[in-house]
C-alpha cells in the first residue's frame, strides 16, 4: 500500500465520522445545488449545450498541437513569450528565473490550480520572493498553510468565525462578528499593498484561444485583473489542455463553466488577455509570458481510452455532486485535483501505484458523469483506472486469494452454493462465539461499521428446488 | 399475461437474500408469467468487474451469457446487476467471441420494475402496506437505466401506502460493492447520511429496486440503532397488507 494511500485512509476515518465538517459542507453544497439547479434554467437546451461543450474541447484535444501552436503564434506576434514545459521543475524554474532576472521581491497571483500543482509558490518563496495569493479564498489558505480544500471554493471548509479568527492572529485584523463584508474588507487592505507592489503578476488561465491568441480568465473578486494589468510582467502559467479552437467559442463555455461552477450566469469578471502593453496604450504590463505546462498531460493525450479526461474545464461540478468528497473533503485525497477528476488525473499524470488507489474512492454513484459540463465518462475512467492499477500489478494478497476463490467458486453452480452454505453456517457461529469485529471475523471489513447480517436458513436455489412447483 | 420469463438473482440476493427472489416470484406468478430459475447461474461478475480484475469478471460474464441465451426475457431484481450486463459486458468482453451475443442478450435483460411497468404493461399488483415507506432511487437503476417513474408507478398503486418524499434522495446510500469493504467508514457515514434523511422524511421502511443497498442501510441502522427498516420493492408488491406481511429483506 502506498504511503498517500495510507494518508488517505488515515484521514477518511477522522473526517466522515467528523459531523461538523459534514454539516458545514452540507449547508455550502446545500447553496450550490440550488443556485446550479437554478442556472441550469437559465440554458434553453442544457443537454445540449453540455454537448457543444464537449465538442470543443474535443476538437481541442484532437488538434492540440495545431492549437496550441497558432496561439503561440499569435502571442509572439505581439511581442509575448511563450515557454513550453515538459514538467514542474521546468515551469518553476522558468518563472522563478526571470523572477531573478527582473529583480521581483514581490508577486501576487490570482487563483491558479496549475501553479497549486506545480507547486510554484514554494519554489518561488525558496529564492527570497514573496508571494501574495489574491484570490479571497486562496488568500484565506494561504495563511493557513494549507492547500486550497476545493478547486473553486478553496477555503469552503471554514465557518466565517475561523475566517475572523485567523484574520486576527495573522494580520492583527479584528473583525468580531465575523461580518463577511467586513472579512473581506481586511483581506483587501492588505491585498491592496501587495497589488501596488508587486513587480510581477502570475494567473493561471481558464481557456488559451487559438484563432486570437487570447487568455479567457473568469473570476469574480477582480482580482484576476488587478494581478493581470498592476505589474510590469504579467506571467500566465497554465496546462496545455486549456485551448480551445475560437474566440466565438466562449459564447458557450464561459456561461456554461460560470453555471457549473457557482451557479452564475457568468462570472462577475470576464477577462480576455493579449498580451503586454502594446504602444500608445495607458495601462497594462510591460512583459507577457505564458507557460505552457504539460505535466503529465500528454501521456493522457497518447491514450485514446484517456484522451477526454484533457476537456477538463476545472467548473468542480464533479467534486460538489460527489458523496465522497461531501463526506471526506478536500484535503483527505492529498492531490492538488480532489473529487472525481482528480482521482481519474492523478494516477494517470502523477503515478499509478503511489495514486490509483484513489480510482476505488468511489461508490460508483455515476452522479460525476451527469453534471459535468464537457461530459467524461468518469465513472468510466475510474474503472480504467482501477484495471490498470490492478494490471500493473497492485493487488493486496487477501485480495488475490479473495478473488482467485470467487473465479473458482462462480465457475460451477456447485461450488458457488458451497460457497454460500459456508458463509451462512459461519456468520451465526463467528456472532455466538462472540467474534464479530473482531480480527477473527471474516466479515470484518463490513460488521466494522455496520450490525452483523442475518443469515437465512437456505439460499433461493435451495428453497427452489423445494418449492418451485408446490 | 403468458411470458416465460426467467429469473436472473443476484449472487448476494441467491445466498443471503432469497426473500428478495422469492418475492420477485411471487409477483411474477401474480401476473402470470411462468417463471423459470436458471440453475447454473452463479454471478454476473460484477464485483470483480468494479475492482478492477477484468479477468476474474470476464469468465463470469461469458457463463451468464452460456446460461440466459436460450431465454427471451430475463428478469433481475436488482438495477445494478441489470446494467452490468446491460451496459457493461459489450466493454468487459469486447475481444470475446461472446461479445456480439452479450450486447443482443443485455437488450432481453429487464429490472424487476422496468419489467413490471414496461414490458408487461401492470403498474396494480392489488398489494397493500399500510406503512410510511421512502423510496430510494438507487444509484445505477435511476442514472445507468434511468428507471425511475416505473417503481414510483407501482408504489403509488399500492393500497394504504404512505409515500414519503426524500430529501437530497439522488445521493447515494454508500454501499458501492467492493467500496463498502475497501471505505468501510466512508460508506458507513453515506449511509448515516441517508438514514437521517429519511428519518426527516418520517419513514418506517425504505424501499428500492437495489437490494444491495438495502443489505448495507440495513447494516447501517443496526450498528446506528434506528428503527428504520428495509424492504424490496417486490416485497411491498407481494404483501396483502397489515404488519405480518410485510416481509422483511433482512430476513
Amino acid at each position: 500500500m502506498s504511503t498517500a494511500s495510507q494518508e488517505f485512509l488515515r484521514k477518511a476515518v477522522v473526517k466522515s465520522s467528523d459531523l461538523e465538517h459534514r454539516a458545514l459542507i452540507q449547508r455550502g453544497m446545500a447553496s450550490y445545488d440550488a443556485a446550479f439547479s437554478k442556472g441550469k434554467l437559465r440554458f434553453a437546451d442544457w443537454e445540449a449545450a453540455r454537448t457543444r461543450c464537449s465538442e470543443i474541447k474535443a476538437e481541442g484535444i484532437a488538434h492540440l498541437g495545431q492549437y496550441l501552436t497558432e496561439f503561440e503564434r499569435r502571442v509572439l506576434d505581439r511581442g509575448g513569450h511563450v515557454h513550453w514545459a515538459e514538467n514542474a521543475a521546468q515551469a518553476n524554474d522558468y518563472v522563478v528565473e526571470l523572477a531573478r532576472a527582473r529583480n521581483v521581491k514581490t508577486v501576487v497571483k490570482s487563483k491558479s490550480m496549475v501553479t497549486e500543482e506545480i507547486h510554484l509558490s514554494a519554489a518561488l518563496e525558496k529564492t527570497g520572493v514573496t508571494v501574495w495569493e489574491t484570490d479571497l479564498g486562496e488568500f484565506i489558505v494561504q495563511l493557513r498553510n494549507e492547500p486550497p480544500y476545493h478547486i473553486v471554493t478553496p477555503a469552503m471548509h471554514l465557518s466565517r468565525q475561523q475566517i475572523a479568527d485567523l484574520f486576527r492572529e495573522k494580520l492583527g485584523e479584528n473583525v468580531e462578528d465575523a461580518d463577511p463584508g467586513r472579512l473581506v474588507a481586511a483581506a483587501r487592505v492588505a491585498l491592496r499593498r501587495a497589488f501596488f507592489s508587486a513587480e510581477m503578476g502570475i494567473s493561471g488561465a481558464n481557456f488559451l484561444v487559438a484563432d486570437s491568441g487570447m487568455v479567457a480568465i473568469s473570476t469574480n473578486e477582480g482580482n484576476g485583473r488587478l494581478t493581470t494589468t498592476i505589474p510590469p510582467i504579467h506571467v500566465v502559467v497554465t496546462g496545455i489542455e486549456k485551448v480551445i479552437p475560437r474566440l466565438s467559442d466562449l459564447a458557450t463555455l464561459w456561461p456554461m463553466l460560470a453555471t457549473s461552477g457557482t451557479g452564475q450566469p457568468i462570472t462577475t469578471y470576464s477577462t480576455l488577455i493579449r498580451g503586454a502593453r502594446l504602444a500608445g496604450e495607458p495601462d497594462g504590463p510591460k512583459e507577457f509570458h505564458v507557460v505552457l505546462v504539460d505535466n503529465g498531460r500528454t501521456g493522457l493525450l497518447a491514450n485514446p481510452e484517456t484522451e477526454e479526461v484533457l476537456k477538463c474545464i476545472r467548473c468542480g461540478a464533479c467534486l460538489n455532486i460527489c458523496p465522497i468528497f461531501r463526506h471526506v473533503g478536500g484535503h483527505t485525497y492529498g492531490t492538488t485535483y480532489p473529487g472525481p477528476i482528480g482521482s481519474v488525473f492523478t494516477p494517470r499524470t502523477a503515478g499509478l501505484n503511489e495514486w490509483g488507489h484513489l480510482s476505488y474512492a468511489c461508490s460508483l454513484c455515476t452522479a460525476c458523469k451527469g453534471v459535468c459540463p464537457v461530459k467524461i465518462d468518469l465513472p468510466k475512467q475510474l474503472l480504467l483506472g482501477r484495471r490498470d492499477f490492478i494490471a500493473a500489478g497492485n493487488v493486496k494478497p487477501a485480495e488475490r486469494v479473495g478473488f482467485a476463490g470467487f473465479r473458482w467458486a462462480t465457475a460451477s453452480a456447485s461450488r458457488f452454493s458451497l460457497l454460500g452454505w459456508m458463509a451462512r453456517k459461519a456468520m451465526p457461529i463467528v456472532s455466538a462465539l462472540g467474534l464479530s469485529r473482531t480480527a477473527l471475523d471474516p466479515m470484518q471489513v463490513w460488521t466494522k461499521y455496520r450490525s452483523p447480517m442475518a443469515m437465512p436458513k437456505q439460499s433461493f436455489r435451495a428453497w427452489w428446488r423445494e418449492n418451485a412447483n408446490k | 399475461m403468458n411470458r416465460k420469463v426467467a429469473l436472473f438473482v443476484p449472487c448476494f440476493v441467491d445466498q443471503v437474500l432469497p426473500q428478495v427472489a422469492i418475492d420477485t416470484l411471487t409477483v411474477l406468478r401474480r401476473i402470470g408469467c411462468e417463471v423459470v430459475f436458471p440453475e447454473d447461474q452463479t454471478c454476473c461478475g460484477q464485483p470483480g468487474f468494479n475492482t478492477g480484475h477484468w479477468e476474474v469478471a470476464a469468465p463470469c460474464a461469458e457463463r451468464f451469457v452460456r446460461v440466459f441465451s436460450a431465454y427471451d426475457c430475463i428478469v433481475c431484481p436488482s438495477g445494478s446487476c441489470t446494467g452490468m450486463v446491460k451496459k457493461h459486458y459489450p466493454e468487459l468482453l469486447e475481444s470475446s467471441s461472446l461479445r456480439d451475443e452479450a450486447v443482443a442478450l443485455g437488450q432481453r435483460v429487464f429490472e424487476f420494475a422496468e419489467f413490471l411497468v414496461r414490458v408487461a404493461g401492470v403498474t396494480d399488483l392489488g398489494a397493500s402496506f399500510p406503512h410510511r415507506v421512502a423510496y430510494h432511487p438507487s444509484c445505477h437503476s435511476t442514472r445507468e437505466l434511468g428507471i425511475y417513474e416505473e417503481p414510483m408507478k407501482l408504489l403509488r398503486a399500492v393500497r394504504d401506502i404512505d409515500l414519503r418524499p426524500l430529501p437530497n434522495e439522488g445521493e447515494c446510500c454508500g454501499f458501492g460493492g467492493m467500496f463498502s469493504a475497501k471505505f468501510g467508514m466512508i460508506s458507513a457515514a453515506m449511509g448515516d447520511a441517508k438514514a437521517a434523511n429519511l428519518e426527516q422524511a418520517g419513514a418506517e421502511y425504505v424501499t428500492t429496486i437495489d437490494p444491495s443497498c438495502l443489505m448495507h442501510l440495513d447494516g447501517v441502522f443496526g450498528a446506528t440503532r434506528r428503527k428504520l427498516k428495509t424492504i424490496y420493492l417486490a416485497g411491498i408488491l407481494a404483501s396483502s397488507g397489515g404488519p405480518a406481511a410485510a416481509a422483511e429483506v433482512s430476513r
